[in-house]
C-alpha cells in the first residue's frame, strides 16, 4: 500500500512537472484527486486495510494529497504569471502617438492682460469699478478740465451721439463719477472700452480698452504715484523692470507724466522692439488737477490724489508680441488659442 | 516741430552736448524729443576740392579724368567722372577714398551710406568721387543754389568765395548738423518756436539764453500814412500789427538762412518768403504779406465773413465762407482768410513794389474750427490754432523788418499800425514752496525752486509771494502748474519713490465682474474661446439678421459723426459680432469653432436720446462644428448652476427670434423671467453671413444673471439609503414636449423623487406617424429610510395618471 502510494505521488509529480498548460493541470487534478482519482481510490480501498494500519495509511494519503495540491497550486500560479507576462508584453503602446486633448477654450489676450493688472492693483487695495461707455460730455471732458473747444477734444476724435452725449474717449470719466460719490479715500481702477474715431490699421482701432487708476486721500504725493507705478511695472513686466517718468501734459493732471519701462525684450539695451531706445512708453499719469477735485466736490486743500491711464491693448500687444492690433478683433481661433 | 541743433546754439552758444544728451535732457525736462537725424550721419571724408585739370578718358566718350587738389598743401587725386557740369578751376565737394556718401545722384538714399573705394573706370584709376547735392543726402529743393544736374560747385556761388581747399565740405554745406523732432504738448504754445525751445534748452542744461536783439528799424516815414487798420470782431482778433516795406528787391536769401530753413524741411524760395518763414520758425508767429497796391482804400478791416460769400485763396481754390470765418478785408472786399491763407486777389508777385506786412493774433479755437470747416490746414493755421501770445506779434514783425533791412530786401517804412485793444500782461500766481513739497513728496529749498523759475523767465516777487509769469507762458495759471515747473527742473527721476500711506482699503472686484469671470471660466471649460467685437456696427445688420422693420431692436443709439456706415450705430443685439466671427473662422476653414463674448448692447430709453442708454452686458456663445443645440444648452445650464442659480431653468420654444430656426429656438426662463435665448441660426441668416454649416448661439442677459447669482454654497448630506429606480416607456404625439412630461414627473413625484433622465427617444417606422416614443428612468430615494415597494408604487401611480392626462400612452 505504501509503495503504491509512493508510486502514485511520484507519477503525479512527474506529470505536474511536465505539464505545459493550465488545462493539463486540471486533468491531473481530476486524475489523482478527483472523485474517481487514484488517491480517492486508495481511500476507498481502506476498508481492505488492517484496522490498526488505517490511521497510518490515512495520514499518508492526506500527506500525499497535500503535496499534490501544493504542487498543483504552485504550477497554476506559475501559469497565471506567465500568462500575465505575455499579455503585458502584447499590450505595449506607442507612447509617442498624438495626445487626445480635451476641447478647452482660451481667454482673449486683452482679458488675460486685464486680469494681470487687476490682480496687481487688487493686491494693493484697489477696487475694480466700471462706468458707462456711452457718456455725458460733462464727465468725459468738462469735469476733467477740458472745456468746450479745448484743443484736447480734437486730439481725441470723439464719436458724438448728441450735443452732450458721446462715446467716451477715455476711462477718465469714471474718476469723476467715483469722486462725486463723496466716499473717501478712493483707490480704484476702472477698466473699460473707449472709442476714438481712428481708422482701423495695425496700431489703431476705433474701439479699444483703457484701465484708469485713481487714488485720493490726504497727503498723496507724486512720490506715491512713482512708487505705485514702479511696483506695478515690476509685477507686470518682471522684477528687474525700471521705470522712467517724463514730464507731459494732460488737462486733468498737474504735474503730469508719461511713463516708460525698460524694454522687457532687451532689458534696456536697445533693440528693434523698443526702436533702439531701451524704453517703452506704457502709460500717462499725474497728480489730479486741483480744479478737477474741486469740480467733483473734493477740497484740494484737504485731499490730493493721483491718476493714471493704461492702454490695455498696448500692454497685451507688448506682452504677447502681437504685431497687428486687428488680430484682437478678428476672433480667429488660431489666434485666440495661443493664449 | 523740427529744429536743427545749430539754430538752438545760435541762442544758447554755450550749449555743448551730443545729440543723445540733448535728447535725453530735453525729454526729461518736458520737451520731448521724438527722434533726431544726424544730417551727416552717412557722410564721411568729404572735403572741398579744386579741379586742376580735366582730360578726356581714353576709352569712354562720356567720362572725363580730373586731377583734383584735395589739401591746402596741394595734394591731388585722380577722379574719373561722368558729370557733365564741371570745368577746370571748379571748387567742388570731393569724397575721398574710404569715405561715404548718403546715396545716389538720383536722390535715392542708402541706409548707412555708400562707401567709396578706389577703382578703375574703363581702365583708368579713380580715387574718390565729386559729389552732387543728392549724394550729400539733400536735394535741389532745399539747396536751390545747386545745379539742376551734376556736381555741386562752390565756386559758382559768391557766398563761398575764399573757401579753403581741403576743409570739410559737409561743414561748408551746413550738413554737420542734427535735426531734432519734438512732440510739443498743446499747453506749451511757446515751444512751437525755436526761441521757446532754445529757452528750455538753456534752462535744462544750465546755460545762458541769448534771444535775438531786435532793433526797431525803418525810415523816417510812418506806416500809418500808408495804411489804416480796423478790427471789427475783437473777440476773434486780439491784435493786428501792420508794417510797410517799399522798394522791394526780390532775390535769394543768404545761405545761412537757407540752410537753417532747409534743415527744418522748409524750402528756400526768395528773401521775402524766407524771412517770413524764418521768423515764423523763430517766434512761432505767422505773418502774411499783401501787395499794398492791391489793397483797396489803403485800409484793412478784420471782420467775420458773410454767409454764402465765396473767396478765392491764393492756391486758386474758391472757398465757401460763412459768418463764423474771420476775414481780412480791404476797403472793398476780403483779401485773405484770417490766419489761414491769403487771397488770390492780393498775393505777392515778382512785380511787387510795396508790401503790407501783417502780424496778428487770432482766436485759436476759431482758426481751428474754420480750418476744419474749409478743409484747409496751413502751417500758419497750425500755429494760430494753439492760441498765440499777442505780445509776440510786434516783436516778430520788427524782427522780420530788421532782417529785410539787413538783407537788403527792401526799404522798411518807419512805425507800425498796432491795433491791440486789450493788452495781455504778465500774470501773478501765488506760490507756496511748502505746498509744492507736500504734493511732490520732496523737500526742496524754496531758493532752489525760485532758481528754477528764474531760468525760464518766471520772476518771484518776494513781497507778495507771487510768481510773475510772462505772457508767453499762458499755461502757468496756478500753484499746481508751478509744482510741475519745479518737478521737471528738479528732475522727475530725483523725486523719491514711496507708496501711499493712510487708511487701508479693501481690494476687490465688483460682484458683476466676478460673475463675468465665472462666465469666462465655464465657457472656456466647454471649449469656447473668448472673442471681442466692436460695439458699433452698420444698420444693415438688422436686415442680415432678418429683424423686421419697426422692431424694437432697430431703435438704437446713432453716432452723429461716424467714419463710415460700419461704425454708425451702437448695437442692440450681440449676435452680429458673433456671426461675423464665426464667418471669419468658417471662411478660413477652421473646424469646430466655439466662441464667446462678454460685451454690452446699448438700449436707448427714449429717442432722440436725452439720457444715457441702458448698457446691458451680454454673454454670447456661438459655435459650429461638433455639438448641437443640446450641447449648448448644457453649457448654459452648467453656467447657471455655477453662479448659484440652482432652481429650475425652463425653455419656451416660442422665443420669436427671426435669426434663429423657427423650430429650434427657445427663451431661457428662470423664475418666470426671460434671462436669455438660444437657438440654431436660421439657414437664411447663415447664408447672409456665409457660414456653410449649422451654427448655434446662446445669449444670456447678464443683468438678469448678476441680480440672481450667488457664490455661497451650502453642503448637503450625501444620501445614505439606497435609491429605487423605475423605467417608463411612453408613446405620445410629437407636440408634447419633454418639458411637459418632466413637469408631470416633478409635480407628482413628491418628496421621494430624486431625479429622472431621458434615456431613449425615437421617431420613425416603429411608431405611428406624428408620434414619438420616449423612455425615462426615474429615481426615488428617501433621506431617512430605505424605501419600500409600496412608497414607490403609490408615487408611480400618480405619475402615470398624470401622464395619461397629458395624452401619453404607456408602452408595455
Amino acid at each position: 500500500m505504501k509503495e503504491k502510494l509512493k508510486a502514485i505521488v511520484e507519477e503525479a509529480l512527474e506529470k505536474i512537472k511536465d505539464s505545459q498548460e493550465l488545462d493539463k493541470l486540471n486533468e491531473i487534478r481530476v486524475a489523482f484527486l478527483g472523485k474517481k482519482g487514484e488517491l480517492t481510490e486508495i481511500l476507498k480501498s481502506m476498508k481492505d486495510v488492517e484496522p490498526q494500519e488505517r490511521p497510518v495509511i490515512g495520514q499518508l494519503v492526506n500527506e500525499a494529497r497535500s503535496i499534490l495540491e501544493d504542487n498543483l497550486d504552485e504550477k497554476k500560479k506559475y501559469f497565471a504569471q506567465k500568462l500575465r507576462r505575455e499579455q503585458i508584453l502584447k499590450e505595449t503602446i506607442d507612447v509617442t502617438l498624438p495626445a487626445k486633448k480635451p476641447m478647452i477654450g482660451h481667454r482673449h489676450p486683452n482679458s488675460i492682460a486685464l486680469e494681470e493688472v487687476e490682480r496687481i492693483f487688487v493686491g494693493m487695495g484697489y477696487e475694480v469699478v466700471e462706468g458707462p461707455e456711452v457718456e455725458y460730455d460733462y464727465y468725459n471732458f468738462e469735469a476733467l478740465n477740458i472745456p468746450a473747444n479745448h484743443p484736447a477734444r480734437d486730439e481725441q476724435d470723439t464719436f458724438y451721439v448728441t450735443g452732450d452725449i458721446l462715446l467716451r474717449t477715455q476711462t477718465s470719466p469714471v474718476q469723476v463719477r467715483e469722486m462725486e460719490k463723496g466716499r473717501l479715500p478712493i483707490r480704484i481702477i476702472a477698466p473699460g472700452r473707449v472709442f476714438r474715431s481712428d481708422a482701423v490699421d495695425a496700431t489703431h482701432s476705433p474701439s479699444f480698452h483703457q484701465i484708469e487708476g485713481l487714488v485720493i486721500d490726504r497727503n498723496i504725493t507724486f512720490a506715491d504715484l512713482k512708487g505705485t507705478l514702479a511696483e506695478f511695472a515690476k509685477q507686470l513686466f518682471g522684477e528687474n523692470t525700471r521705470v522712467k517718468f517724463r514730464p507731459h501734459h494732460f488737462p486733468f493732471t498737474e504735474p503730469s507724466a508719461e511713463v516708460d519701462v525698460t524694454c522687457f525684450k532687451c532689458q534696456g539695451e536697445g533693440c528693434r522692439f523698443c526702436k533702439g531706445s531701451g524704453w517703452i512708453e506704457i502709460l500717462g499719469c499725474g497728480m489730479v488737477h486741483p480744479r478737477v477735485l474741486k469740480m467733483s466736490g473734493i477740497d484740494p486743500k484737504q485731499y490730493s490724489g493721483f491718476a493714471f491711464g493704461v492702454g490695455l491693448e498696448r500692454i497685451a500687444l507688448l506682452k504677447y508680441e502681437i504685431d497687428d492690433m486687428r488680430l484682437l478683433y478678428e476672433n480667429d481661433v488660431r489666434f485666440l488659442k495661443q493664449f | 516741430m523740427n529744429t536743427p541743433l545749430s539754430w538752438i546754439k545760435a541762442y544758447v552758444p554755450e550749449l555743448d552736448v551730443t545729440a543723445q544728451e540733448y535728447t535725453d535732457g530735453m525729454t526729461l525736462s518736458g520737451t520731448k524729443v521724438e527722434g533726431y537725424e544726424q544730417l551727416d550721419g552717412d557722410l564721411d571724408k568729404i572735403v572741398v576740392g579744386k579741379i586742376l585739370k580735366i582730360e578726356k578718358h581714353p576709352d569712354a566718350d562720356k567720362l572725363i579724368v580730373c586731377q583734383v587738389q584735395i589739401t591746402e598743401e596741394g595734394d591731388t587725386v585722380q577722379i574719373v567722372t561722368g558729370a557733365p557740369n564741371v570745368k577746370e578751376g571748379d571748387i567742388v565737394p570731393v569724397v575721398l577714398e574710404g569715405g561715404r556718401v548718403a546715396g545716389g545722384h538720383d536722390g535715392s538714399k542708402t541706409p548707412g551710406g555708400i562707401k567709396i573705394k578706389k577703382g578703375k573706370l574703363r581702365g583708368v584709376e579713380s580715387c574718390g568721387m565729386m559729389c552732387s547735392i543728392e549724394e550729400m543726402g539733400s536735394s535741389k529743393d532745399m539747396y536751390p543754389d545747386a545745379p539742376d544736374n551734376g556736381i555741386y560747385i562752390f565756386s559758382d556761388i559768391p557766398a563761398y568765395d575764399g573757401i579753403r581747399i581741403g576743409s570739410s565740405a559737409v561743414e561748408a554745406l551746413g550738413l554737420n548738423d542734427v535735426v531734432f523732432e519734438y512732440e510739443i504738448t498743446s499747453n506749451r504754445v511757446d515751444c512751437f518756436g525755436v526761441l521757446g525751445i532754445a529757452r528750455e534748452a538753456a534752462a535744462t542744461f544750465g546755460k545762458s539764453f541769448h534771444p535775438p536783439v531786435v532793433k526797431v528799424s525803418g525810415n523816417h516815414e510812418n506806416a500809418a500814412d500808408y495804411i489804416s487798420v480796423e478790427i471789427q470782431d475783437k473777440d476773434l482778433c486780439s491784435r493786428y500789427v501792420a508794417r510797410i516795406v517799399k522798394n522791394i528787391k526780390l532775390g535769394p536769401s543768404p545761405l545761412w538762412m537757407q540752410r537753417k530753413l532747409a534743415a527744418c524741411g522748409i524750402r528756400p524760395i526768395n528773401n521775402l518768403v524766407d524771412i517770413t518763414n524764418y521768423v515764423m520758425e523763430e517766434y512761432s508767429q505767422p505773418m502774411h504779406a499783401y501787395d499794398l497796391n492791391l489793397v483797396a482804400g489803403k485800409k484793412i478791416i478784420v471782420r467775420r465773413g458773410k454767409d454764402g460769400e465765396e473767396f478765392q485763396t491764393l492756391d486758386g481754390q474758391v472757398r465757401k465762407i460763412d459768418s463764423s470765418v474771420l476775414m481780412i478785408c480791404d476797403g472793398e472786399k476780403p483779401v485773405g482768410i484770417a490766419g489761414i491763407m491769403g487771397g488770390e486777389n492780393s498775393k505777392i508777385t515778382d512785380m511787387v513794389n510795396t508790401l503790407l506786412f501783417e502780424a496778428a493774433c487770432f482766436n485759436g479755437t476759431n482758426i481751428r474750427l474754420s480750418g476744419k470747416k474749409l478743409g484747409l490746414r496751413t502751417d500758419a493755421a497750425a500755429k494760430f490754432e494753439k492760441g498765440l501770445d499777442p505780445n509776440t506779434a510786434m516783436e516778430a514783425i520788427n524782427r522780420a523788418c530788421q532782417l529785410i533791412e539787413e538783407l537788403g530786401a527792401g526799404e522798411v517804412v518807419g512805425g507800425a499800425v498796432d491795433i491791440y485793444p486789450t493788452a495781455r500782461t504778465s500774470r501773478r500766481v501765488p506760490f507756496r514752496a511748502d505746498r509744492t513739497n507736500k504734493i511732490l513728496g520732496t523737500s526742496i529749498d524754496k531758493e532752489t525752486m525760485i532758481g528754477y523759475f528764474k531760468k525760464i523767465d518766471l520772476d518771484y516777487d518776494e513781497t507778495t509771494g507771487e510768481v510773475i509769469v510772462p505772457s508767453w507762458r499762458q499755461d502757468v495759471e496756478s500753484q499746481a502748474d508751478l509744482d510741475e515747473e519745479v518737478a521737471r527742473f528738479y528732475g522727475y527721476d530725483n523725486i523719491p519713490t514711496t507708496l501711499p500711506t493712510g487708511e487701508a482699503t479693501t481690494g476687490k472686484l465688483s460682484f458683476k465682474l466676478r460673475v463675468e469671470n465665472m462666465a469666462r471660466n465655464i465657457a472656456e471649460q466647454f471649449g469656447f474661446n473668448e472673442g471681442m467685437n466692436y460695439s458699433f456696427e452698420s444698420p444693415k445688420v438688422f436686415d442680415k439678421l432678418l429683424i423686421p422693420a419697426g422692431d424694437k431692436l432697430r431703435e438704437n443709439v446713432v453716432i452723429s459723426n461716424p467714419p463710415g456706415e460700419d461704425f454708425s450705430i451702437m448695437r442692440t443685439v450681440s449676435l452680429n459680432g458673433m456671426l461675423n466671427s464665426l464667418s471669419t473662422n468658417f471662411n478660413r476653414r477652421n473646424k469646430n469653432v466655439r466662441l464667446y463674448e462678454l460685451g454690452n448692447i446699448y438700449l436707448p430709453k427714449a429717442l432722440p436720446l436725452t439720457e444715457l442708454p441702458e448698457e446691458r452686458m451680454q454673454f454670447t456663445l456661438g459655435m459650429y462644428g461638433s455639438g448641437d443645440f443640446f450641447d449648448l444648452k448644457g453649457v448654459v445650464e452648467e453656467f447657471l448652476e455655477k453662479v448659484g442659480m440652482k432652481k429650475l431653468v425652463s425653455y419656451d420654444p416660442k422665443a420669436g427670434k427671426t435669426y434663429f430656426h423657427p423650430g429650434r429656438q427657445a427663451n431661457i426662463i428662470y423664475e418666470n423671467t426671460v434671462i436669455g435665448y438660444m437657438g440654431e441660426v436660421h439657414p437664411d441668416v447663415l447664408d447672409n453671413y456665409e457660414i456653410g454649416e449649422k451654427a448655434y448661439a446662446a445669449v444670456l442677459d447678464m443683468p438678469e444673471i448678476v441680480s440672481r447669482a450667488a457664490f455661497d454654497v451650502k453642503y448637503k448630506g450625501i444620501a445614505r439609503y439606497p435609491a429605487v429606480s423605475r423605467d417608463i416607456s411612453m408613446v405620445m404625439p410629437r407636440k408634447i414636449l419633454a418639458g411637459d412630461v418632466e413637469a408631470v414627473l416633478r409635480k407628482n413625484g413628491g418628496q421621494i423623487l430624486e431625479s429622472y433622465h431621458l434615456f431613449d427617444i425615437y421617431e420613425g417606422s416603429q411608431i405611428k406617424e406624428g408620434y414619438k416614443s420616449m423612455a425615462y428612468s426615474i429615481s426615488f430615494r428617501a433621506k431617512d429610510r430605505t424605501l419600500e415597494d409600496k412608497d414607490v408604487t403609490q408615487v408611480m401611480k400618480r405619475i402615470l395618471d398624470g401622464l395619461s392626462k397629458l395624452g401619453v400612452e404607456l408602452r408595455q
